[in-house]
């Protein structure tokens, strides 16, 4: 049997999510129509926003619905970019680092969090800034010190936006207390279904869309709302309790201690249900490709359209050397089994032994 | 067994995964990207993953195995490309597809077949490996026309007992062609991939001038006697016995007989001369154990011959093959020269410049 430890990439949907996108694919109507058709859709697109303006903190008439998590860095960054220069964190996601092409660079420490000091000093000289600064990483867990990294914003007069995609759900985030102007998020990271993100923004902000269209979620993003999937996006926030997501940490520690391997970010504060580790010598690619056949879906480095495995800048970034380009992420689903650890193990296990005999061999 | 198979996307490779796992083998596809595709066509934002490797995909899961894209860029780039780049730079005409198998293809996927616990890897190359009494031979083709047999002459003979090459008994493409519409796979009627993979365009000189500027210099064009009779634009679009592209008045007759990098020559003689009667060849790989003395076997100095009756010598110490053939042939430096008795692959090297005196069939090897 199979054993989903891909998480990171996308989470396996919550029942939660699925009945109401399932009943809303129901919904003949257009939430933009004025008839009551219209207004049933309207109402689960609004509860679906309060929702998420509930569980991280925003105000609900300045969450705006997208396509997902790579659609809202973008219309955050590509609209507060206009009269500033861009800083980013040097372990960003792709969706960021594309979106602010041109971008300075923000050196992060050995243990993975963005370097304070470097921000300071960027920020020091130049003109008005971005600071573009994701949550947690999404290849090792690695927690930035975002409410630090806040306070030498607003000190300098700097706009600050955050990647919240793979923090959301998995630790407690209060946008409103953040200090930045904007995060991302993405349904099906939270367990919703694929197709639908948000982007929550600070009451006031105002931001030009890059679809302007029929100028639905108040002109900021035109075109009629994936109801299904926004629908299960705000049942998917409501019920990923960040609590819930610490008893991953158990499986995680577990998996840790069984592997006894060093692990990428081990030093910083970490999500609960992310593990990216070394195995020397063994090339990320080969690992991955060994447990899938045994069965375990595990990642390394970033995914691209092609399906191949690629080594990881992030990794890199972090002085990681040739090690990164042996590193796996496991990344535990919400609804990671009790035994997941053990199982993970075993097949760990196997395949390190069958490497070993091989080099000897 | 479990069997590792490359896969690129084409019809060969296809039809071998299909084989194999309609025979009940846990078939694990995997497939290459050697190159930015992308970049190779010149168009910007183009996926690096060209139309090939989607394919493969999508046979795959027609085939419901496994499959991976393994990227090998970097180890493409340094191992083939480059190693194409400088024998041009050298003077030489080069065969990347033999570097291609001899690293990327047979050297890291049996790695990585090992590593996850296959006992074979199989690959579309038309060609047999037969067991003999002393191991595993490698043979031409059932299909001479289709006969890869010459580009896999650097396959080790550790490579060699754990390759399959399941299209080797196949009458002819047409027959491949039908067994892949059999299996209902789409790549049924691609047509064959032409020319160096990398270099999609075909112009492979820019590539060369953009990685060994020297190469692509223009420089004198001179006969054997050093007087210069015109201009040539970079040697890296010469080849030995090659009559077009020199440009010279009433050239009539005239080809180039050698390519000299340090004075950036191309030498020209009559073509009548440029055959050669005994041709030196290096880094050897024998399928066979060669023998003490001077033996008979045939040989091919290019891809597209037929081989023909030669008389070779292995030097073992100096680690330096010379063969003689019966009628003296035009032999370009980094082509292969890959020997043969009867069906069957004696081993083969790599054709290095200069000439050597013919080897004396009568006389022992030293």
């Amino acid at each position: 049997m199979s054993l989903y430890l891909d998480a990171n990439a996308t989470e396996p949907l919550r029942p939660e999510a699925r009945a109401v996108a399932l009943a809303a694919m129901e919904l003949v109507g257009n939430p933009s129509s004025v008839h009551a058709d219209g207004r049933a859709a309207r109402r689960v697109l609004e509860e679906a926003r309060s929702r998420v303006a509930a569980r991280f903190g925003g105000s609900a008439r300045d969450v705006v619905f997208t396509s997902g998590g790579t659609e809202a860095n973008a219309l955050a960054i590509i609209s507060l970019r206009q009269g500033r220069r861009v800083l980013v964190g040097a372990t960003e996601h792709p969706a960021v680092l594309r979106a602010a092409e041109g971008a300075g660079m923000l050196p992060v420490l050995p243990d993975g969090t963005l370097d304070l000091a470097a921000l300071e000093a960027a920020l020091a000289s130049g003109g008005p800034a971005l600071v573009c600064l994701m949550v947690a990483n999404n290849e090792t867990g690695v927690i930035h010190p975002v409410a630090e990294a806040a306070a030498i914003c607003r000190r300098h007069g700097a706009a600050l936006h955050l990647d919240a995609v793979q923090a959301a759900g998995r630790m407690p985030l209060d946008f409103a207390s953040s200090g930045a102007e904007s995060m991302a998020l993405s349904g099906h990271k939270l367990g919703g279904p694929k197709g639908a993100g948000a982007l929550l923004l600070r009451p006031g902000l105002d931001l030009a869309p890059l679809i302007a269209g029929g100028g639905q979620e108040r002109g900021r993003r035109g075109g009629t709302e994936a109801l299904p999937a926004i629908a299960g996006l705000g049942a998917a926030a409501e019920a990923a309790d960040p609590a819930a997501a610490a008893r991953l940490t158990l499986l995680r520690d577990a998996i840790e201690a069984g592997l006894g391997l060093p692990v990428a970010g081990s030093g910083a504060p970490r999500l609960p249900n992310t593990s990216c580790v070394i195995l020397p010598g063994a090339p990320a690619e080969t690992q991955v490709i060994a447990l899938d056949l045994a069965g375990m879906r595990v990642s390394a480095g970033s995914a691209c359209s092609s399906g191949k495995v690629a080594r990881s800048p992030g990794l890199a970034a972090m002085g990681l050397g040739d090690a990164a380009g042996e590193a796996i992420r496991i990344s535990l689903p919400w609804n990671a089994p009790a035994d997941a650890a053990a199982r993970f193990v075993e097949a760990h296990a196997a395949m390190r032994e069958r490497l070993a005999l091989r080099r000897a061999g | 067994m479990r069997i590792l198979v490359a896969m690129s996307g084409g019809v060969d490779s296809s039809v071998v995964a299909g084989l194999l796992a309609e025979q009940g083998h846990d078939v694990i596809g995997a497939t290459l990207q050697l190159y930015d595709h992308g970049a190779a066509v010149q168009k910007k934002g183009a996926c690096c993953a060209g139309q090939d490797i989607h394919d493969a995909r999508d046979v795959a899961d027609r085939l419901g195995i496994p499959h991976y894209v393994l990227d090998r860029e970097s180890r493409f780039r340094d191992a083939v490309i480059g190693d194409f780049a400088d024998s041009y730079a050298r003077g030489e005409t080069p065969i990347p597809c033999v570097r291609c198998n001899q690293t990327v293809k047979f050297q890291d996927l049996v790695a990585l077949a090992k590593d996850l616990g296959c006992e074979a890897l199989a690959t579309g190359h038309y060609a047999r490996r037969v067991e003999g009494p002393d191991g595993p031979e490698l043979r031409r083709a059932a299909d001479p026309a289709r006969d890869q047999s010459y580009f896999l002459f650097a396959t080790t003979r550790e490579q060699l007992a754990f390759a399959r090459f399941p299209l080797g008994d196949m009458p002819d493409k047409a027959a491949v062609r039908r067994e892949a519409v059999r299996l209902g796979l789409a790549v049924a009627e691609k047509p064959d991939s032409q020319d160096i993979c990398f270099v999609p365009s075909g112009r492979y000189h820019d590539l060369v001038a953009k990685l060994r500027p020297e190469a692509a210099e223009s420089g004198e064009i001179v006969d054997r006697e050093g007087h210069v009779l015109g201009r040539h634009q970079g040697m890296a679009r010469y080849t030995v016995g090659q009559a077009r592209g020199l440009g010279l008045p009433g050239e009539a007759g005239l080809r180039v007989a050698a390519l000299d990098p340090a004075r950036r020559r191309v030498v020209v003689a009559p073509a009548a001369s440029i055959p050669v009667t005994s041709v030196p060849v290096g880094e050897v790989n024998w399928l066979s154990e060669p023998p003490a003395v001077a033996f008979r076997a045939e040989a091919k100095f290019r891809a597209r011959e037929v081989p023909q009756p030669v008389t070779a010598v292995w030097d073992a110490e100096a680690r330096r093959l010379i063969v003689t053939p019966d009628q003296p042939v035009i032999s370009a430096p980094g082509q292969g020269c890959v020997l043969y008795d009867g069906d069957r692959v004696l081993g083969g090297g790599f054709i290095r410049p200069g000439r050597v005196a013919p080897v004396d069939a009568s006389a022992p090897a030293a």
